[in-house]
């Protein structure tokens, strides 16, 4: 009896493999079709970061389209919004008529239409700060705009080695680095765990994160586990709209409760403003010499 | 059998020294190793103590809250189980707690940053969400002189959960990414709530809760049975229940701004103990307050440390084990 229903089963398995077979050939038979155009003119960025990429390799008038979440460089400000990382529209999308769109790997329902409609699109993921320059010289190749697009990614890795040189001989601080956490308390506080490009950054800025163990991007951490961290530096970093009705002086009072943990006690809790430390684009270089200065004061003025 | 007082003086001090044990115990665990010893050194300033500021900011603030949060959770579920006359009834079925996530919600969407009396905006914004609910329940309660039929309560109340969800969900849509992810983590429930200033301030509410019920347990026992029968023995039956339906929706109110929607406890507790005292209001009132606690600190303790690295959310630990345990005790009987 069980083994009739094991057969059942391997068949069940061998006719689903066989239809996804199917189904993954009709699919690349379909890219395939897509025509692509080796230097594209109207481009559709999804991602506010590959959007600082686009305009730092000086590409940025190929840009027909932005995500709702571009702000950075000014020029976007004109240009149509086409939905979100969650929230794309199709729609919107193909009215821009473009001959690139820019997705993120995760935007899978995406990529299927944009296939169906026969739009060539360049997906790329994230994890680590150096993936950076890769997906900026792989754009770069793709738009054709290679050379334009390493002397940016070569100027980056220069600039960050610079900070990472200048940082090696100096004592690393067990250093915090909060990026979310409830106004005017310290609760459902989120900080760079050990891993990803605020990890990556900071350690280059010469801090050592105190959660580097935990390999996660986003660790939530307890009033326990800040305690137990000991920092000898807080970073918080505000940006966007918990920007908008913050008041600094008062957000970093909320930390004066833990008296025991050293970056406490030596007044050595501060903010970092800016969008630059959660897109990852071109202005990581500048938000990494902010870490340094915030981290080193003396050394990088 | 014997008589009540003896049998309420029996439950209030074993439900009590569980209690008191778990009290006792809850601060002692978690993910670091701090000596007792160090913590209580009086020769060490506060300041330079790392082990009792663990102790003191870290675990007992978390266990006090877990205490508040479990009583009033497991008290409301009682009464709510005798007011509807259901056994599924939980905190939540009338819609204050999804009030409450309202409240929480649009607080963290809206980024309002104002602090009343010291308490941030996010527990200020979900209690007033709570309140609302309440007061739409309580109008719709007491649209009728004669009181609402249990059934009418119900479903009014499971319109407005159905109702607060979408309203949930569509601020959440119109959220910023990082909003988004904060809203589903405040959903899931914790008791992190970094300071006493949190618990001082839900704590009058819960009390001035407890002091209305306090008055219901003889009405309770007879409501529960029915209305008709209630008005027969001399409760003033709508009164009764508009008392009890405001002191656990304050109840719940306080707890859920406290700790998010910590779900389980409201409807696990009360079956639990009545299956240990019986069904006299008397008994399963305070015993669930006492034992809802409890079972709170020990989820707690549980979400503390058992995960490697960082913490669970308790509500996440009060599912998982009071949804297989509440199974398991339907089809035992």
């Amino acid at each position: 009896m069980m083994a009739g229903k094991r057969r059942v089963g391997a068949l069940t398995a061998r006719a689903l493999a066989i239809l996804l077979a199917t189904i993954l050939t009709a699919t690349t038979q379909t890219t395939a079709m897509v025509q692509r155009s080796a230097r594209p003119e109207r481009i559709v960025s999804l991602i506010p970061a590959v959007t600082e990429m686009i305009f730092a390799m000086g590409d940025g008038a190929r840009v027909a389209a932005v995500s709702n979440y571009d702000h950075f460089p000014a020029e976007v400000a004109s240009l149509p919004r086409v939905g979100g990382l969650l929230d794309p529209s199709v729609e919107r999308i193909l009215a821009i008529k473009p001959d690139l769109v820019i997705v993120y790997a995760t935007q899978r329902e995406l990529i299927e239409r944009l296939d169906r409609a026969g739009i060539s699109y360049f997906s790329y993921q994230h994890k680590a700060l150096p993936d950076i320059m890769t997906t900026i010289r792989a754009i770069g190749t793709r738009i054709g705009s290679s050379s334009q697009a390493d002397a940016v990614a070569s100027g980056m890795e220069r600039s960050l080695g610079e900070i990472r040189t200048k940082a090696a001989g100096l004592p690393r601080p067990a250093t915090l680095l909060v990026f979310e956490r409830d106004p005017a308390s310290l609760r459902n506080v989120f900080a760079s765990g050990g891993y990803g490009f605020l990890h990556d950054m900071l350690e280059i800025a010469g801090g050592r994160n105190v959660f580097a163990d935990i390999k996660k991007q986003a660790v939530q951490a307890s009033t326990e586990m800040l305690i137990a961290s000991k920092p000898d530096v807080i970073i918080e970093l505000l940006y966007g709209d918990s920007l908008k009705n913050a008041n600094i002086a008062t957000e970093l009072r909320a930390w004066d409760v833990l008296a025991s943990v050293p970056a406490v006690r030596a007044h050595r809790v501060l903010a970092l403003t800016g969008d630059e430390f959660v897109v990852p684009g071109p202005r990581v270089v500048d938000a990494t010499r902010k870490l340094a200065r915030a981290i080193h004061p003396d050394a990088f003025r | 059998m014997p008589p009540i007082r003896t049998r309420l003086v029996l439950t209030l001090t074993g439900f009590g020294l569980l209690l008191a044990a778990t009290i006792l115990t809850g601060p002692l665990i978690g993910s670091t190793h701090i000596s007792l010893g160090r913590v209580f050194d009086r020769t060490i300033a506060f300041a330079d103590n790392a082990d009792a500021q663990i102790f003191f900011i870290a675990r007992l603030p978390r266990v006090l809250a877990g205490a508040l949060v479990g009583a009033a959770l497991a008290a409301a579920g009682v009464v709510f189980q005798a007011l509807l006359r259901n056994p599924l009834a939980t905190p939540d079925t009338l819609g204050v707690s999804s009030g409450a996530a309202l409240g929480a919600m649009l607080a963290i969407t809206l980024h309002i940053n104002l602090t009343v009396f010291g308490i941030s905006s996010i527990p200020a914004a979900s209690f007033a969400g709570s309140i609302g609910a309440l007061g739409i329940v309580y109008a719709l309660a007491s649209a009728r002189r004669r009181g609402l039929s249990t059934i009418v309560l119900l479903l009014a109340g499971v319109t407005m959960t159905a109702f607060f969800q979408a309203l949930i969900l569509f601020t959440q849509y119109l959220a910023d990414f990082a909003d988004t992810f904060r809203t589903v983590r405040w959903l899931m429930g914790t008791l992190d709530v970094g300071s006493y200033t949190p618990i001082l301030a839900a704590l009058p509410i819960v009390l001035a809760a407890f002091a209305m019920l306090a008055t219901l347990p003889r009405s309770l026992d007879l409501i529960s049975l029915g209305a008709d029968a209630a008005a027969a023995r001399g409760v003033d039956v709508v009164a009764a229940e508009r008392l009890a339906l405001a002191s656990a929706s304050l109840a719940t109110g306080a707890a859920v701004s406290l700790a998010g929607p910590v779900g389980f406890i409201g409807l696990v507790v009360p079956h639990l103990v009545r299956l240990i005292v019986g069904s006299d209001h008397r008994l399963v009132l305070p015993a669930s307050a006492l034992f809802g606690a409890s079972f709170l600190i020990v989820c707690d303790a549980v979400a503390r440390t058992v995960w490697p690295s960082g913490e669970l959310p308790v509500g996440i630990v009060t599912a998982l084990i009071g949804g297989p345990f509440f199974l398991w005790l339907l089809v035992r009987r």
